[in-house]
């Protein structure tokens, strides 16, 4: 096992999928010539050439579109949105043709295509670069959704999309690309669905996703230290499929659940996995589950302001806490 | 085109004008559902570029007016016909409908209902063309107001740069929904349009099939030839309202007149009719023998087809074939 940093891991994935298949190709803003805004394809411009390598203009929803055209005919398109904010522009294809097509189709045309796009606070980005569009994305029927925490499901996760006939939406994170950790020597292909335990425990269960399972697992250490509290922490790195089993397995066995995300609230990841457990393993809750999210406010710009904004590992540890009666 | 062609295309036309027209009583009868484009008096437009372009060959991408670009592409009027009838038996298997009508084996790559979605999808199939070296050419069909759209000026943008084999064919029938196209647009002429992507177009009489065949011979010569990307605008009418929901009264009757007076099909019947190729009778004769085909053999088809079975609900929205699951992976 190699150790990587989080976007070379994804450089790897590229590299590999281009080497191995004469049809797939990557377009986005500045990913030929200037190797991608995170460095994510680096030197694949030099390596693949202008023609399999695409810098495309700005104009998101139309080269999301050409993707997903080139899609039809057996092209399978790696699309980078330099910003999920971007992706706005690009609903319209995404949702009314790349998730529809086959089913609208009676079965006759698909759209293999990736979509990788990182959202989230980073450093005073402002109301416009920093929100979070899973919640909107995991809403699209037919639209697959992965979200990766580490570099390895990085890794993984686009090597399997890119060979999936279904279109998959990899939701990245602005801060996470200096991420390290270790990668497969070989090739390895992830789960497009299911979750993973990151953490065992007893006493409830931290749900968490990208940025998010951090905060989860950081919040199970002091639970753990401080409050006599072993977290179980379970990584939904699979939005869309949700794992609806693996969810109810975790709670019942902690009968108690805490869902963390970077999102506001509303129609969120949250309020679905609250969903899932009101439907699948209600009897088994000793508490009601609890989620901790941003607030609803557009994402200022000033530090502070910014910070009070976002949900942290501290607030995941309070929300346990209270679950517990202890806050 | 010589007298055997013209008599096909008449065929081919009339048939056209009878089978949307047949569609019409249809859903009055409430045999067809939802929403119900028809191409009436615009026939010449697709008749006339797939006259010059290889159906079946190249790929053909249009909006939500598109069964006769379905038939013209190879597809089975039956099929058409049964998949408005929301039949198993449709081009779509009955999950389409009017607006999504699609036959991948004659590589007529579908019908889509917001307006201006195909332009990119069109360039990103042209691409995929480019890459696999072949001879064909993607051939997308839309109507002017399309070209008001942010996917127009941006995939002309892309197509042009690329240098992609990809025909924009406008059929510009002057109306957007009920909107006049002079309330809408700020430059009428569609092929003006064009210039700021240093993209070769050009305008025709999109009533007249010889002239549309003309123009559109150059047009699939200069994309085939590797030449990039070109546009050409049809000037053309469409008889009944944007839908089956519009009552038409936005139009001055004068116009709808003067439009009826360069029907397509009147304008080649009388054309073979001087040429003595062919008589009122024979024309009568022929428009018996359509009437009879779409009564006879399509609509009974759709009839007696079977509605798609409802356990099937949810087939096709994911990936049945493993390749989701790529090394095992799950």
């Amino acid at each position: 096992m190699a150790v990587m940093m989080y976007w070379e891991a994804i450089r790897r994935a590229h590299d590999e999928e281009l080497a191995n298949d004469p049809m797939v190709i990557v377009m986005g803003e500045d990913v030929g010539v200037a190797g991608g805004t995170y460095k994510a394809t680096r030197g694949l411009y030099e390596k693949y050439g202008p023609e399999r390598v695409i810098d495309t203009p700005i104009s998101e929803n139309s080269y999301t579109g050409v993707g997903i055209g080139a899609s039809f005919l057996g092209v399978r398109p790696i699309i980078e949105l330099m910003s999920v904010n971007f992706a706005w522009l690009a609903l319209d294809q995404i949702a009314n043709t790349a998730s529809k097509v086959r089913y609208m189709s009676g079965g006759q045309l698909s759209a293999p295509v990736v979509i990788r796009s990182p959202g989230g606070s980073a450093h005073q980005l402002g109301s416009q670069h920093s929100a979070r569009m899973e919640k909107v994305f995991m809403g699209i029927t037919g639209l697959r959704v992965v979200t990766p925490s580490g570099p390895r499901q990085a890794y993984g996760l686009l090597k399997s999309a890119v060979r999936c006939n279904d279109p998959v939406f990899i939701n990245e994170h602005e801060l996470m690309y200096n991420l390290k950790g270790e990668v497969p020597d070989g090739e390895y292909f992830h789960p497009l669905e299911g979750s993973e335990l990151a953490r065992e425990g007893r006493d409830v269960t931290l749900f968490g996703y990208n940025v998010s399972v951090h905060w989860c697992l950081q919040a199970a250490e002091v639970l753990a230290r401080e409050h006599g509290i072993e977290a179980e922490v379970v990584d939904l790195y699979a939005l869309s499929p949700l794992d609806r089993a693996g969810i109810a397995r975790s709670v019942s066995h902690t009968h108690r659940a805490v869902i963390a995300e970077e999102a506001e609230a509303p129609v969120g990841v949250g309020a679905e996995v609250m969903a899932v457990l009101n439907e699948e393993c209600f009897f088994e809750l000793d508490a009601p589950p609890l989620r901790v999210s941003a607030r609803n406010v557009p994402i200022p710009y000033a530090r502070t302001m910014e910070k009070a904004a976002v949900p942290n590992a501290a607030e995941v540890v309070q929300a346990v806490l209270a679950l517990f009666g202890r806050a | 085109m010589d007298i055997a062609d013209r008599k096909r295309i008449l065929r081919d036309m009339l048939f056209a004008r009878r089978f949307e027209e047949r569609c019409y009583e249809a859903y009055v009868e409430r045999r067809i559902g939802g929403f119900l484009h028809l191409y009436s008096g615009q026939e010449a437009c697709v008749q006339g570029v797939m006259e010059a372009a290889r159906p079946g060959h190249d790929y053909v991408i249009t909006g939500y007016r598109d069964h006769i670009h379905a038939i013209r592409c190879g597809a089975d009027p039956k099929a058409v016909m049964a998949e408005l009838f929301g039949k198993e038996t449709g081009v779509s298997r009955g999950r389409g409908g009017s607006m999504h009508l699609f036959d991948a084996a004659h590589r007529f790559m579908g019908g889509y209902a917001l307006v201006g979605g195909p332009f990119p999808l069109a360039a990103g199939m042209a691409k995929a063309i480019k890459m696999r070296g072949g001879d064909e050419i993607a051939v997308c069909f839309l109507g002017d107001a399309a070209d008001n759209q942010g996917t127009f000026h941006e995939s002309l943008n892309m197509a042009a740069l690329w240098k992609l084999p990809v025909l924009y064919v406008c059929e510009n029938n002057l109306y957007g929904i009920g909107t006049r196209i002079d309330r809408s647009t700020a430059v009428v002429d569609q092929y003006r349009r064009v210039c700021g992507y240093g993209i070769p177009a050009a305008q025709a009489d999109g009533q007249d099939v010889e002239k549309v065949f003309e123009a559109a011979r150059v047009a699939v010569e200069h994309v085939r030839g590797g030449g990039g990307p070109y546009f050409l605008e049809l000037l053309t009418y469409r008889y009944r309202g944007h839908s089956m929901s519009d009552s038409n009264a936005y139009r001055a009757k004068e116009e709808e007149r003067m439009w009826s007076g360069r029907d397509p099909v009147i304008l080649l019947r009388d054309r073979l009719i001087e040429a003595e190729a062919m008589t009122r009778e024979d024309y009568k004769a022929l428009d018996t023998e359509v009437l009879e085909e779409i009564e006879g053999e399509i609509i009974a088809f759709a009839e007696a087809s079977p509605a798609p079975p409802v356990e099937e609900l949810g087939r096709y929205v994911w990936a049945d074939d493993g390749s989701c699951r790529p090394g095992g992976a799950g």
